[in-house]
């Protein structure tokens, strides 16, 4: 999916999400707003159960918000119907999961391809695209290993390549590198640099300081809400190792 | 006594938390074992009301055929002559052990017609007055009289006639002036199951057809023979237990010397009018085998799938210093006690409602009541019942008190099976069977096991079929619209056990879609995320269940043809329509699509978010 140049690839007004009721009721995400512009790496950062997931979840259209609005590529999120919204998805998001969520049965290759089978591509063109992405990210030689032979960085590069096989405006990562070593948080951290270097929109959520240090923009939040906001100068475009502290 | 003490526990809280699929599996067991009970509970359940008809009507110990086909001188123009018959008759009636006699009485061959139905009688000539021995039991109407006849009141019924109804008589028109039951002859259509008097072979009549049995003057009897009659002599006996000895023997040690062949001893009798039951019976028991198999499917499948909800409970248990035994002993101990419940119901189920189909038929007086159930019928249905739970639990409950204690805490997934040339294929199909064929990929236990429900449930389906097909094409062939009350109660009996294999079916199906959405909720939430809309998931899910039952579908046709073939001993088989048997498939395939879409829908729109966030956490 292409970006009009200008535009806000993602928009979130007012956001909000709730759970229970009365004394009960918790706000997971309490009135957040958000542009994220095309090519921008933005970072959210906080501590566990601020609502950082949630908030991604909500802005990938995977769950609804209890109030407020989500725009992406220009469309309201919570006017969409459900198969409206899984096309949207499918076209305009890539997710990158702390867990990964690789298929255990299916191969390095095989998994990258899937979105692009669903989206119905051919057969033909998902394997060509899913070659392209694993020598991309350096693992063409482990195109046909299933994940248990992987190593946890090489899975979430495979989990990224996955993201990318549709080519989505925005790659919405949850914790990229919460699982992972020093060397597989750097391996990934690489591959993030590529893709910003790229053009590649990124929303990354983290409560890892050396990645958030990464972004072009950092955003704290706290309970729910945005509580503060940094543009980094550094950004993705130094050198990212050395920043996140990760070699010398 | 400690450690039995903490499985009961263990295990009953465990089934209060799941009461719904304990009452489940314990229908689908129920049901096997009531299946099973009836088909073992029904044998020699006639002999009460055949003891009843032979006090009534002071039925015969032996009977004995002469010069008929059953003497050994079967065919046109080959009768014995009058004298022959005459010297048997005198040997017999003087034989050792006879004590008192009656007739003979002329027997004919007759066709008879009445409102468009032709068929064959066997017309026995007797006297006005009753006689001594045999004196069949009227249930409605009077006895024989010049012009009027008694009909054996299961051939009354086939015909649909009663008193006052006008038959023909090979062109001669009678009346019906009583209808009657008797001891002496097993009844329509099974008269000629001891043997027949004369030559069933009648150009008016189409071949295979069974005759019926009617009573007449012996006037009249005469004046419908084309030739010289047989005869029937009916003999008692000084000790009726004695009575096959006796038949065997040819008429035992005679003054005459004469070796008999046509005697009959009222026990062949007894089991031929059994035969009604005896039909439901070969229906049963092949059908309590085809029951007992899904049930073992539905055991299997609901305690694989609760193993997949219960991963997290096994971690519990084993951190806190479960032995993996334990585990195993708890999830078999469950199962286990749900049979034994099962089997008790079964048993209770079966045994009330035996007399519901044991009834002799019209052709006997009395009731059966319910049949004895022997320790030995108790200890085969809750053996199979236990064999049923422990055949179905043990891969399980053993997998159970395998897994690991750190995953099954993390509540992970078991691993799935890859299959690579099903992955390759899947590729190239429609994105719902792309999941579907992937998702029975993964778990190819599941699939053999709804593939195996579906080809069950379909023999028993198709037999049915086969059962329509040919009772149909022989009652128009043979019987020209006269009604087969042992194809009736074939019938019943078939229907009754189509909705008992289809009702386990159902469960079946539903069991096997939940297990499959449950065991595939990461599988389908990722889906999503990646761009599958929910109906495309649910379409996938229940892909999962329609691909195997496709190949169950396909096997059940030769199975049911095979099945209803080893069953019928009279041996014909008829194929049925391919129209009826791809309704059959398609119907299958279609329910098990309805069924299944429930539980996959349920399962497709689970949250995704908090599928995948768990995973995480």
């Amino acid at each position: 999916m292409t970006m009009i140049d200008g535009e806000s690839v993602l928009r979130a007004r007012g956001l909000r999400k709730e759970y229970g009721k009365g004394e009960a009721l918790v706000r997971a995400v309490d009135e957040v707003s958000l542009d994220v512009a095309a090519g921008e790496t933005v970072a959210v950062m906080g501590p566990s159960g601020c609502g950082k997931s949630t908030l991604l979840h909500l802005l990938g259209g995977l769950d609804r918000a209890t109030g407020g609005e989500v725009w992406l590529a220009g469309q309201s999120l919570g006017r969409l119907g459900e198969r409206a919204l899984a096309r949207l998805r499918r076209d305009a998001v890539g997710f990158v999961f702390q867990a990964f969520h690789l298929m255990d049965e299916l191969t390095a290759a095989e998994n990258v391809e899937l979105p692009a089978l669903l989206a119905g591509r051919s057969p033909r063109a998902a394997r060509r695209r899913a070659a392209e992405l694993l020598e991309r990210i350096g693992l063409a030689d482990r195109a046909g290993f299933l994940p248990a032979a992987l190593s946890g960085g090489q899975r979430q590069r495979v989990a990224i390549a996955r993201a990318l096989v549709s080519d989505p405006l925005v790659v919405l990562a949850d914790e990229p590198t919460g699982n992972l070593d020093s060397e597989a948080t750097l391996e990934v951290l690489r591959l993030f640099e590529s893709l910003h270097a790229a053009g590649q929109t990124l929303v990354i959520v983290t409560h890892d300081s050396r990645i958030a240090a990464t972004a072009g923009r950092l955003i704290s939040m706290r309970d729910g809400a945005f509580v503060d906001e940094t543009r980094l100068t550094g950004g993705t475009t130094g050198n990212l190792g050395a920043l996140a502290g990760l070699e010398g | 006594m400690g450690k039995i003490f903490l499985v009961g526990r263990l295990a009953a809280r465990d089934l209060r938390h799941r009461p719904a699929q304990a009452v489940l599996l314990l229908l689908a067991i129920t049901a096997a074992t009531a299946v099973l009970t009836l088909g073992l509970a029904l044998h020699g359940v006639t002999s009460q009301p055949y003891q009843q008809t032979r006090a009534a009507t002071n039925g015969p110990d032996v009977v004995a055929q002469l010069g008929g086909p059953a003497a050994g001188l079967q065919g046109p123009g080959q009768v014995n002559p009058r004298q022959q018959v005459l010297t048997e008759v005198r040997a017999l009636v003087h034989a050792s052990g006879v004590i008192g006699h009656s007739g003979p009485y002329p027997v004919t061959a007759a066709v008879l017609r009445t409102r468009g139905i032709t068929a064959q009688v066997m017309a026995e000539g007797r006297d006005p007055k009753s006689a001594s021995l045999d004196q069949p039991a009227l249930t409605q109407g009077g006895w024989v009289r010049d012009g009027g006849v008694v009909i054996e009141r299961t051939f009354a019924d086939a015909l649909d006639v009663s008193t006052g109804d006008r038959i023909t008589l090979n062109g001669r028109s009678f009346t019906v002036t009583g209808i009657a039951v008797t001891a002496a002859n097993p009844p329509y259509p099974n008269l000629c199951n001891t043997g027949c008097q004369f030559d069933t072979a009648n150009a008016q009549i189409p071949a295979g057809a069974s005759p019926g049995l009617i009573w007449l003057t012996q006037a009249d009897a005469r004046s419908l023979a084309t030739g010289p009659p047989s005869y029937v002599l009916n003999l008692k006996l000084k000790d009726p237990a004695r009575a096959q000895a006796f038949a065997s023997a040819g008429g035992g040690s005679n003054p005459a010397g004469i070796t008999m062949s046509g005697l009959i001893p009222w026990q062949s009798i007894a089991a031929a009018d059994g035969l009604l039951i005896q039909d439901e019976q070969q229906v049963l028991t092949p059908g309590a085998v085809l029951a007992g198999l899904l049930a073992l499917a539905s055991v299997a499948v609901l305690a694989g799938g609760r193993m997949a909800e219960h991963t997290r409970r096994i971690g519990l248990l084993k951190a806190v210093g479960g032995t993996p035994g334990l585990i195993a002993v708890v999830l078999l101990a469950e199962n286990l006690v749900l049979a034994l419940l099962a089997a008790g119901a079964g048993l209770a189920a079966g045994w009330l409602a035996a007399p519901l189909i044991t009834n002799p038929g019209a052709a006997l007086i009395g009731s059966p009541g319910a049949p004895s159930l022997t320790p030995s019928i108790v200890f085969k249905v809750v053996a199979v019942a236990l064999v049923v739970a422990l055949a179905a639990t043990l891969v399980p409950a053993i997998r159970a008190a395998r897994t690991s204690t750190v995953s099954a805490l993390a509540n992970a997934a078991r691993s799935p099976r890859r299959r690579a040339a099903l992955i390759a294929i899947s590729a190239r199909l429609p994105v719902p069977l792309l999941l579907g064929l992937r998702l029975v990929a993964r778990r190819p236990r599941r699939a053999v096991l709804s593939a195996a429900s579906i080809a069950v449930t379909v023999t028993g389906i198709v037999a049915v079929l086969a059962f329509h097909t040919t009772v149909g094409l022989r009652t128009s062939e043979a019987a020209h619209g006269l009604a087969n009350p042992v194809a009736a109660r074939d019938e019943q009996m078939l229907q009754v056990l189509t909705v008992v294999l289809v009702a386990l079916a159902i469960l079946n199906a539903v069991f096997t879609a939940w297990a499959t959405a449950l065991d595939a909720k990461r599988a389908s939430a990722l889906a999503r995320a990646l761009g599958s809309t929910p109906r495309q998931v649910t379409a996938g899910i229940s892909a999962a269940q329609v691909i195997p039952a496709l190949t169950g579908a396909l096997l059940g046709v030769p199975l049911g043809i095979g099945l209803f073939a080893a069953a019928n001993h009279a041996g014909i088989v008829t194929i049925p329509p391919a129209s009826w048997l791809t309704a059959a498939v398609l119907g299958t395939l279609l329910a098990v699509a309805v069924l299944t879409s429930i539980p996959a829908r349920i399962g497709a729109r689970s949250p995704v978010a908090e599928i995948l966030q768990a995973e995480t956490a």
